[in-house]
């Protein structure tokens, strides 16, 4: 029994890294338009579907993987310039109904290209379980936590000391004084998305090995990083971070010592009650209303 | 002379008839389809379209009170929907109700529901209360999914005939009649509403909360009545659909499908009665009508919706309504 | 003149060639289909509609059936039991097919069955429950082995194994869940004792958690109630924590699909599956090779993937319909019913079927094999 609730915490730690890489996605749309991406699950699977494709093509590991993710972001800038832009006066709500049907239409692509099939991807390193104290992780575990790690690290550079990332965060906080300073903020849209998909597409090659990616994949994920993001406050980098973690722990934990039918339920009712006591989320977001 | 025949006119052109207004001519003409339709309905199947129109109108009449009226979201109304058929069909099989009466208990049960989980809730606003919605939602579903004692798990289970003062209901032609008298009655009420004092204040809250409780409305009870009232409507639409059809599965409380509840209420048009009766009728069509593209239809309607949200961002209705005025003037 | 004699014999001829070829054109005879292609039981159904076109594509290549051609009109449910109801009901009234061959989730099936019953219209089941022919249902027939047959079989396998305790671990789908249940009513029977019984979400990416608990409780066997994804991810999670426990899995899985995704962690491990997934180690005299090597080469020759037990179903359920039909002599569905239920004989890919009043599937015990994965790839178990 010792040894049992590492491996709990093993297996939420997996899981959890992997909405982390979802939630990160939903933040920086969040940010740069104030809607919700319900399509950031269909980046994650087609990041993780085009490189199965590219990989059975020949093409090894390491060129496959970059190309899927550049794939994923030439898809995203196509979506933003064909229909989000169009649109993007229109209320949130009309938004967020857009990125269903956007999601619909990929996940359809998907399907016509791709097949039903589900599909793995070769794992980065090694096969082998690594042991500690009687639990055992996954080498690609730890990629995928590395990756979430390394994002937020990015994204923090990115939007602290960069031109475009400063933009972004201008934009976010108020776009017409965004526009008054001279900041292109329809551009700041299309790079918001293009860096969402990216790296939702990095997501997706680092979890295919371990939860496969088919073309209906992005439906669980969507949803599953939209709660993470909600959890760690949305809009916040360390928050979808956070977020993912504590999704992932609660669902670990909640299989191992409660009951493993109701899991989901138990970290959605968690949710729950932190979101009726603190509204913003854990690390909380913009929380400010304007009267 | 000249006065009094300019007071007149202003009159008549600042009030229409109540045929032109959309409570009386459209509730009318609401009615004529109604009762028109059947001549157009050659067998079982389009009337099983129908019905299945006739619900979802229902469900998204009760819906769009609270989206686009009240400004609220719920991502999480197919748990309403379906705890009133699970309800209905669980009283009637396992507590041996008849359905006249499990019927109307299981939907004040979820009215009771959503009483309790509505005053926390909608304390949150926008993604948050989209957020909680949704989370509520999905912990129905896993719920009905788990308990297959009771509910017969992911399978789902039978759900015996509506039974009315002793005449079975039974064939699409009585459930026809049944499903649109209760459209046609569920938009009255939501008509009724709208324009009652309520229904005003709704309509103050979606524009500016604060602005709303300054003139002294209780926003809390405002937004809860309208939450209640569109859970009911939807546990109503719930029970007939179970009834109807003799079977209820899980996927009714699924994310998929509270997703296609809220899309055919903003399809239609948002803070519009007829548009969520249009985008209900539309959407439920479609994939009917879409079955010939075979392995196209999931990418199709995914363009159909992107489509339309992008060329009628107010919905198909209220940006009809608008470009006819602008005709007008 | 001799012009005059020879164009009106080319006439005569012209004529009664179009009257020969106007008989052919008869009414077609309609097989409906309700299948699900895409949503969770894509599994299922898309080899199934796959199957079925290629099937009534090669019939009618032949000649059809008593003269008549096949017309194959199949609809896509998404595992959605009300949507499955309303393309039923479509095909009952709308399209107003003499046959329905479909119903790939047993959800889907039961949703069904008082349409099929209230419209008298033969209907053959491609779902697993048992439910579905228990009690028997006038018009209802099914092709693929009852979940059930799949417990007793791994229990029979247990017990020329000597073991006696088995951990269950199951998803939250219906065939995973009908499937424990049966396990655990028929397990007694074996003199086997279920010692745990865990569950894991249809999209979850890792049950090492669950596993964990299953080591502690005194197993000597684990059966994984599967389907989908769900049991690969169990399978490779399995090695993950150093289990080494006989493991079994549903015939849910039996399938190519799974031993890749599962990769070296599958070596091992057990399942009952038709005899379609191993043609070249039939026994020459075994009356299914033919039937199975043939269909298997033409699927995968056509599709360009591998063999599926489910399309299989959607094979027997197809040539079990056009038998009948061919017996009865004409589409009248009290005469094709009677026919269908009185099908002895038939060898097709899950095994060789005999129905009868009682019993619309037709199958017993030996029609599943018992096949262990080794080298990548299936064979007998021994």
């Amino acid at each position: 029994m010792g040894s049992n609730w590492l491996q709990f915490v093993a297996s939420g730690v997996t899981s959890g890294a992997i909405y982390a890489l979802v939630a990160l996605g939903f933040s920086i749309i969040y940010n740069a338009s104030g809607a919700i991406n319900f399509a950031q699950g269909e980046f994650v699977m087609i990041g993780g579907m085009s490189a199965v494709m590219l990989l059975a093509l020949g093409l090894p590991l390491l060129v496959a993987l970059p190309l899927a993710v550049l794939v994923a972001v030439i898809v995203a800038l196509l979506v933003e310039k064909l229909a989000i832009e169009p649109a993007r006066h229109a209320g949130t709500v009309t938004l967020i109904i857009i990125t269903i049907g956007v999601a619909m239409f990929l996940r359809g692509l998907a399907q016509l290209l791709w097949g039903k099939g589900v599909h793995r991807l070769p794992a980065f390193s090694s096969e082998q379980p690594i042991e500690w104290l009687g639990a055992t992780i996954l080498p690609q575990s730890l990629w995928v936590m590395g990756g979430a790690a390394l994002a937020v690290v990015a994204l923090s550079w990115f939007y602290g000391r960069t031109l475009l990332g400063k933009a972004m965060r201008a934009t976010s906080h108020n776009r017409i004084a965004a526009q008054l300073v001279g900041i292109n903020t329809r551009g700041v849209l299309l790079a918001s998305f293009g860096l969402a998909a990216g790296l939702g597409a990095l997501g997706g090659v680092l979890i295919a090995p371990i939860a496969f990616t088919s073309y209906d994949s992005g439906i669980m994920l969507g949803l599953k990083g939209f709660a993470a993001a909600m959890l760690g406050g949305l809009g916040s980098f360390t928050g979808a971070v956070l977020g993912g973690l504590v999704l992932g722990l609660l669902e670990g934990l909640g299989a191992g010592f409660v009951s493993s039918a109701y899991k989901d339920a138990i970290a959605f009712v968690v949710i729950l009650a932190v979101l009726f006591l603190m509204p913003g989320g854990l690390l909380g977001g913009r929380g400010s209303e304007r009267v | 002379m000249d006065a009094a025949a300019n007071v007149s006119e202003t009159r008549s052109a600042a009030e229409p008839r109540w045929w032109a207004r959309p409570r009386g001519g459209g509730l009318l003409l609401l009615a004529a389809v109604i009762a028109l339709l059947p001549l157009v309905l050659a067998n079982n199947y389009f009337y099983e379209v129908a019905i299945l129109v006739a619900l979802n109108a229902t469900v998204c009449v009760g819906l769009n009170l609270l989206i686009g009226y009240a400004g609220q979201i719920s991502l999480g109304h197919a748990g309403f929907f379906a705890l009133g058929g699970y309800g209905s069909a669980i009283l009637a099989t396992r507590y041996a109700l008849p359905p006249w009466l499990s019927l109307p208990l299981a939907c004040a049960a979820v009215a009771l529901l959503a009483l309790l989980i509505g005053r926390p809730t909608l304390r949150l606003k926008g993604h948050t209360l989209a957020m909680a919605t949704l989370g509520l939602g999905i912990i129905v579903s896993i719920v009905i999914n788990t308990e297959d004692g009771l509910t017969g798990g992911p399978d789902g289970m039978a759900v015996p005939p509506l039974v009315l003062f002793g005449w079975t209901v039974a064939g699409e032609r009585s459930w026809y009649w049944i499903t649109g008298a209760v459209l046609l009655v569920t938009v009255w009420l939501a008509f009724n509403l709208i324009e009652s004092p309520s229904g005003r204040a709704l309509r103050a809250l979606h524009g500016s909360e604060v602005a709303a409780q300054t003139l002294g409305i209780d926003n809390g009870r405002t937004k809860l009545q309208v939450f209640v009232l569109s859970a009911l409507v939807a546990a109503v639409a719930g029970a007939l659909m179970a009834h109807y059809a003799g079977f209820i599965t899980p996927a009714k409380a699924s994310f998929m499908h509270s997703v296609e509840l809220v899309i055919m209420v903003v399809f239609g048009g948002m803070a519009s009665v007829f548009g969520a009766v249009v985008g209900a009728a539309v959407l439920t069509m479609l994939p009917q009508a879409l079955t010939v593209l075979k392995d196209y239809e999931m990418m199709v309607f995914g363009g159909v919706l992107i489509a339309t949200m992008v060329f009628f961002p107010q919905g198909v209705v209220p940006t009809l309504a608008q470009w006819w005025t602008r005709r007008q003037t | 003149m001799r012009f005059i004699k020879f164009a009106r014999a080319a006439l005569a001829l012209a004529g009664s060639l179009a009257a020969a070829g106007g008989a052919l054109a008869q009414e077609p005879i309609r097989i409906g289909a309700f299948l699900s292609v895409t949503g969770p039981a894509a599994f299922l159904g898309d080899p199934e509609q796959k199957t079925l076109e290629m099937v009534v594509e090669r019939i009618n290549a032949a000649g059809g059936v008593l003269g008549r051609k096949l017309q194959l009109v199949a609809y896509d449910d998404s595992g959605d039991a009300e949507k499955a109801r309303t393309f039923a009901k479509r095909l009952l009234e709308q399209d107003q097919v003499d046959v329905i061959v479909g119903g790939s989730t047993t959800g889907t099936t039961m949703a069904v069955v008082p349409l099929v019953e209230a419209a008298g219209t033969p209907f053959v089941s491609l779902a697993g429950a048992v439910v579905i022919v228990e009690p028997p249902k006038k018009w209802v027939f099914k092709t693929p082995h009852t979940d059930r047959m799949a417990c007793e079989k791994i229990f029979v396998d247990m017990q020329t194994r000597k073991l006696s305790k088995v951990a269950l671990i199951s998803g939250a789908g219906g065939f995973d869940k009908s499937m424990r249940g049966e396990c655990l009513k028929v397990a007694p029977k074996y003199n086997i004792e279920v010692v745990a019984d865990e569950t894991y979400g249809a999209t979850d990416n890792d049950m090492t958690a669950q596993l964990t608990k299953l080591r502690t409780s005194g197993a000597q066997a684990v059966l994984n109630a599967g389907f989908g994804q769900g049991p690969a991810i169990v399978t490779r999670n399995y090695r993950q924590v150093g289990l080494t426990l006989p493991l079994y899995q549903s015939h849910g899985v039996a399938s190519m699909e799974y031993v890749k995704l599962s990769g070296p962690a599958a070596e091992g491990v057990r399942l009952p599956a038709a005899a379609l997934l191993v043609p070249d180690l039939l026994a020459s005299n075994d009356p299914q090779k033919p039937v199975v090597t043939a269909y298997k080469r033409d699927y995968e020759a056509r599709f360009k993937s591998d063999v599926s037990t489910f399309g299989g179903h959607a094979y027997d359920g197809l040539m079990l319909v056009v038998g009948a039909i061919t017996r009865a002599g004409s589409t009248d569905k009290a005469k094709v019913r009677d026919a269908l239920e009185s099908t002895k004989g038939y060898v097709g890919t899950a095994g060789v079927v005999n129905m009868s009043p009682t019993d619309h599937m037709g199958l017993d015990l030996s029609a599943f094999v018992m096949l262990e994965v080794k080298g990548g790839t299936w064979s007998l178990a021994r």
